[in-house]
């Protein structure tokens, strides 16, 4: 594994030193999960999601009715950056 | 006693333990009595009327802290209630407190927190298990007599084993997961920590059932549990797999184990050979799915809208990661690149394709299971709590801790763990009875005929009672 590249499309700016670290872990992880492949599964069905038979036929749908929401200090208030109401970020280009 | 009384002396338990535990992140002591003093003014019957808990650090309570155990979220507050503490507050009980945890509920030791390890009531050299570490000891130390946890892989069950106390996993959609912090959303579930089997059938009461917030909740009668604990469990099948009573596991527990099938029998249960075939695969499966889920939803946390944004980021792209390098531990940094990596192109078929199926045949494993049994017996964990700093540098090692557990979360099916008895050395060994889908109330009727029957003999070193 890339573990550089790998932490480029997960947006973390890892540090040689930890790319020395988890290198090794990582690889032997792989290494691990990699014995299902012992197994022959062309016939099974993968099971998408965690809902028991129950939990998929459970009505989820509900009239549209507006109800109240959150404020707008509630919902920009404990951003790091905040801006009459908006989140500010570094700039972009 | 008034409720402001009891409500003070579980404060004072928790900040008189707390130096030594480090099992709570935040103590609530204004809210807390300011909640008591109303209760104590109403008339009106609740079935929790000012019942202490408290709630793990990723589930949110308004107005209180919701830090996950990360520097991401260290000065983050919740506006909402989870549905879980929304129904709890209404049955009357009283949040006490926020605990300790692994940072996202990723580990098994609690050494994972941002905010310190959190220290086992038995032997504070010990860890007391993770992720819901905090929880446990706070239940363990006698400051609550129950706590919220959450469980993605055994982060109730193996914790309460290594505090001598009783924990729940629900079936996947009992609890409603609104106002839980997510990690693997197809895992997830809140769990519940008592210091017996009927706390647990107290709190599970009020909060099971479907919530509309939660369109993965079930619309399934809830019934009455603490009425479901009779003690009668003449009959009842009890399902041992013999091939997870054997090697890998410490001979303490083995011993322990194998004197709790012949106390069940004394209590009138009989025991049926089963297998589980696919169980030895829980774990790779596991560290597919669950790192895959959290590397799309740890994506949140970018520094934009809440949570800590790292200093000096030249443009936008660096500023999410350099945030999210400084802001997640090691741990959550490895389970995100893992993820990321079995979803990458080329690698998506032969990793996460490939465990969704191999999850299909361990639910099948349980489906075949329960034709022939009512409950299935296993140890919690293959170990007594181990040293702190033990497993640090071995994550997989860290990871193996959770073999007997992790197929509960798998397949969706709901499991408890309770004392079985202690080692040699004295530390509580955790015996697993994991039931049929939606059957909690089967599987705490067979835990509190035992725990009632065969109670731990025993006391932690660090104990508020």
């Amino acid at each position: 594994m890339d573990v550089k590249h790998v932490a480029n499309l997960a947006h973390i700016a890892i540090t040689e030193e930890e790319a020395a670290l988890y290198g090794p872990q990582l690889a032997g992880i792989v290494e691990y999960i990699e014995q299902l492949n012992t197994l022959d599964t062309t016939a099974v069905e993968p099971m998408l999601g965690g809902l028991t038979a129950e939990g998929e036929s459970t009505r989820t749908i509900r009239p549209d009715e507006p109800h109240t929401s959150f404020t707008v200090e509630e919902a920009v208030g404990q951003a790091p950056d905040p801006v009459a109401e908006h989140f500010r970020v570094p700039k972009v280009l | 006693m008034s409720i402001v009384n009891e409500i003070e002396r579980v404060l004072d338990n928790a900040e008189r333990v707390n130096g030594e535990l480090n099992s709570f992140l935040s103590i609530e002591r204004s809210s807390s009595l300011k909640r008591a003093a109303e209760l104590d003014a109403s008339s009106s019957e609740m079935p929790l009327k000012g019942f202490a808990i408290g709630i793990k650090d990723n589930i949110c309570v308004k107005g209180m802290q919701a830090t996950c155990g990360s520097r991401i979220l260290g000065n983050y507050k919740a506006h909402y209630d989870s549905t879980a503490v929304e129904r709890l507050k209404a049955a009357g009980a009283v949040v006490v407190g926020k605990t300790n945890m692994d940072e996202f509920a990723m580990g098994s030791s609690n050494e994972s927190s941002a905010f310190g390890t959190v220290r086992n009531p038995w032997d504070t050299e010990r860890v007391p298990g993770g992720s819901s570490g905090g929880s446990a000891a706070a239940v363990a130390s006698g400051v609550v007599r129950a706590a919220l946890g959450s469980e993605t892989g055994g982060s109730v069950r193996q914790p309460a084993s290594f505090c001598g106390i009783a924990g729940l996993k629900p079936t996947y959609g009992r609890i409603s997961r609104y106002g839980l912090v997510a990690f693997a959303s197809s895992l997830d579930n809140i769990g519940i920590f008592g210091q017996n089997s009927r706390d647990i059938a107290d709190v599970l009461g009020v909060i099971a059932g479907r919530d509309p917030m939660d369109a993965t909740s079930a619309n399934v009668e809830v019934p009455d549990y603490a009425a479901e604990l009779t003690g009668y469990i003449n009959g009842a099948r009890i399902g041992i797999v013999r091939d997870l009573i054997g090697e890998g596991l410490d001979p303490d527990v083995k011993d322990s184990i194998e004197k709790a099938i012949d106390n069940l029998k004394k209590l009138g249960a009989v025991p049926v050979d089963i297998t589980l075939p696919h169980a030895k695969y829980g774990i790779a499966v596991y560290y597919i799915i669950a790192t895959a889920e959290a590397s799309s939803n740890l994506a949140r946390f970018d520094g934009v809208r809440y949570g800590f944004r790292a200093e000096e980021a030249g443009g936008l792209r660096e500023m999410y990661m350099k945030t999210r390098d400084e802001g997640f531990g090691a741990e959550v940094k490895r389970r995100i690149l893992l993820g990321t990596y079995v979803l990458s192109s080329g690698y998506y078929d032969a990793y996460y394709a490939k465990a969704q199926k191999v999850r299909a045949l361990i639910k099948q494993d349980y489906v075949e299971a329960f034709k022939s049994c009512d409950a299935i017996l296993t140890a919690t964990s293959p170990t007594t709590a181990f040293k702190i700093g033990e497993r640090l540098d071995d994550p997989l090692a860290m990871y193996l801790s959770d073999i007997f557990t992790v197929s509960a979360n798998l397949a969706g099916v709901p499991a408890v763990s309770v004392p079985s008895g202690l080692s040699s050395d004295g530390l509580p060994i955790g015996l697993q009875l994991v039931g049929n889908f939606w059957g909690e109330a089967a599987i705490l009727r067979i835990a509190s005929a035992y725990e009632t029957a065969f109670p731990l003999v025993g006391k932690p070193t660090v104990f508020a009672g």
